[in-house]
């Protein structure tokens, strides 16, 4: 093993020189080339209050391609969850464009085009498993046909497949946000939008969820947006981590991964993990000192 | 030992009825005893304090019947009557009771419907709140007469006024507490629906309908209790072709305080068991819903 304080100085600087030789061609930071899934250009959201107006969100401008799986990461208030919601169609921008999967985010939403997971599992407490997962699917007005088949489907991808008739309250944690992921799957959209989904769960829950959001992106080959505050997370899974500050919140930075897509919880102990982690500290705290 | 027997739960209770017991008989021996010593000397016939005592619980109207009185004519009224007869106290029960279910059923339909209502359309909320509540502070015994000589000037009588003064108290509680537990929706639900362009039919149908379930159920407590009293209320003006009420309006009448009585403890009976089966129903539905735990 390396020492990690070597390689962060070069990193920093030039992580491309610092990452290329241990993982090769594989890189995500290869050119992209998907068609573009999520297009924002001078975005910027202020809500007004008693104290008057606040500054959500200013001049955002942010491509993600088919594919990727980008984090956004930054101290809270910094608009990181706003910016998902807008996405979502949860909140409307007051100002610049914003189009999801080519038209407007409130089509996309009416369209179902997108899953969203929520912090919190957000499970009906009066269903069980297989029934909170069939609930988009109910909406959308599919056969039951196919709603068993999906339900079964996903259930079987997050690890759930002898839990379909329990009620949620019969899980722990780290069971009902994989059932609320597996929900947010049935529908099969090609974007998954989550919102620290993995916030609220003990870190060997964490790891474990991790590895099988990472298999399943890489299977589906889906876009994901992921909101988090934890460094080490954004590194593992992402091909683009979106570093931001707040007051106004804005984009502070974009770090594209040098890590290859396919990944494993070794890569933790990589340089190349440890220099991408210690680059966004360093943001973080650079944008900090301004503040 | 003794301690332990203080701690048994059954220990407080019999010990408080054992207390109600003998403050009502030494009540009773007051009241009836003064008023049998009261006769006695209008028609100047000597007594004693020892000839008292053993009357005054023996008297045929006394103004306080004792609890032995009032057990032997419920049992006399519910056991030794045959049920089709008018002097069976279940008889009477029965009408009571089935005015005050459907009285219910109908005030519970109307609560839910003006609660969907005034959770979808703020117009209805300010054109129809202020009435819910103005209807409430209208004493139910002023109303119920005009609802009566309204209808029966229609050729509505019996049941159906009956049902309609019930429905009227227990739409109440029903609208309040649905109202409430309509909107009681978690928001991160109303969101996720959102995320599914959900109708506003489907967030009713499966979200804010099993949101509002505990409200509902509290409330449907509140409304079978004020259903029976609207029932009972009913009974009292309708010309007394039977029922509870009417029971309780005769024995004022005639001055059948012992019939009074064993009407009372009929009635109160009677919504213990409205209640408690609302009660069974709750737990059997949340539980089965896994509200729950």
């Amino acid at each position: 093993m390396m020492l990690v304080t070597e390689s962060t100085n070069a990193a920093t600087d030039n992580i491309e020189a610092a990452i290329s030789p241990e993982f090769g061609a594989d890189s995500a930071s290869e050119p992209q080339t998907g068609r573009q899934m999520i297009g924002i250009k001078d975005l910027s959201l202020v809500f007004e209050t008693n104290d008057g107006p606040v500054h959500a969100l200013s001049h955002i401008d942010l491509d993600i391609r088919e594919g990727d799986f980008v984090s956004f990461i930054g101290p809270s208030g910094c608009g990181k969850t706003t910016l998902l919601r807008v996405i979502a169609d949860l909140e409307k921008q007051t100002g610049g464009t914003i189009h999801v999967d080519g038209t407007s985010p409130e089509d996309a939403r009416l369209n179902r085009m997108y899953g969203y997971v929520f912090q919190a599992p957000a499970l009906f407490p009066w269903r069980t498993i297989a029934e909170n997962c069939a609930l988009p699917l109910e909406i959308s007005s599919q056969t039951k046909e196919k709603q068993r088949r999906q339900v079964d489907k996903y259930l079987a991808m997050v690890g759930l497949q002898d839990f379909h008739k329990k009620f949620p309250w019969q899980l722990s944690g780290g069971m009902q946000q994989r059932a609320s992921i597996a929900r947010a799957l049935c529908l099969e959209p090609d974007l998954l939008l989550m919102d620290e989904p993995f916030g609220a769960l003990d870190e060997i829950t964490r790891d474990h969820l991790n590895l099988e959001l990472l298999n399943i992106w890489e299977s589906t080959g889906k876009t994901v947006v992921f909101v988090t505050h934890s460094i080490p997370e954004a590194v593992l899974l992402s091909t683009h981590i979106v570093v931001m500050s707040p007051r106004p919140g804005r984009i502070a930075k974009v770090i594209k991964s040098p890590l290859p897509r396919h990944k494993t919880l070794a890569m933790r102990d990589s340089d190349t993990f440890n220099a991408l982690a210690s680059q966004i500290r360093e943001v973080l705290a650079t944008d900090h000192q301004i503040d | 030992m003794h301690k332990r027997l203080m701690d048994k739960p059954w220990f407080a209770v019999i010990c408080m009825i054992g207390a109600v017991l003998v403050v009502w008989y030494i009540a009773a021996l007051l009241l009836n005893g003064n008023q049998l010593i009261n006769t006695l000397e209008r028609k100047k016939v000597a007594w004693s304090y020892s000839h008292i005592v053993t009357e005054a619980y023996g008297i045929k109207r006394p103004p306080l019947p004792v609890p032995h009185q009032i057990a032997a004519e419920l049992y006399k009224t519910v056991f030794d009557t045959k049920v089709t007869s008018k002097r069976s106290l279940l008889y009477h029960t029965q009408i009571t009771l089935n005015s005050t279910l459907l009285g219910f059923t109908l005030g519970v339909f109307l609560g839910i419907l003006i609660a969907v209502g005034i959770v979808h359309n703020r117009t209805l909320e300010a054109s129809l709140m202020p009435w819910v509540i103005a209807s409430q502070t209208i004493p139910i015994l002023a109303i119920a007469p005009i609802i009566v000589v309204v209808l029966g000037a229609i050729n509505l009588t019996g049941l159906v006024p009956k049902s309609l003064i019930s429905m009227y108290l227990s739409f109440f509680p029903v609208t309040i507490g649905m109202v409430k537990g309509l909107r009681a929706a978690d928001k991160l639900h109303s969101e996720l629906l959102m995320t599914y362009n959900a109708s506003a039919r489907q967030v009713f149908w499966k979200l804010r309908w099993f949101a509002a379930q505990p409200y509902l159920f509290a409330s449907l407590k509140i409304a079978i209790a004020a259903a029976l009293v609207g029932a009972i209320v009913a009974e009292l003006p309708t010309g007394a072709q039977g029922g509870l009420g009417s029971r309780l309006l005769s024995g004022s009448y005639y001055g059948q305080t012992v019939q009074i009585w064993s009407a009372l403890v009929m009635s109160a009976l009677l919504g213990c068991l409205l209640v408690w089966l609302v009660t069974l129903m709750e737990s059997w539905v949340l539980k089965r819903r896994g509200l729950t735990v």
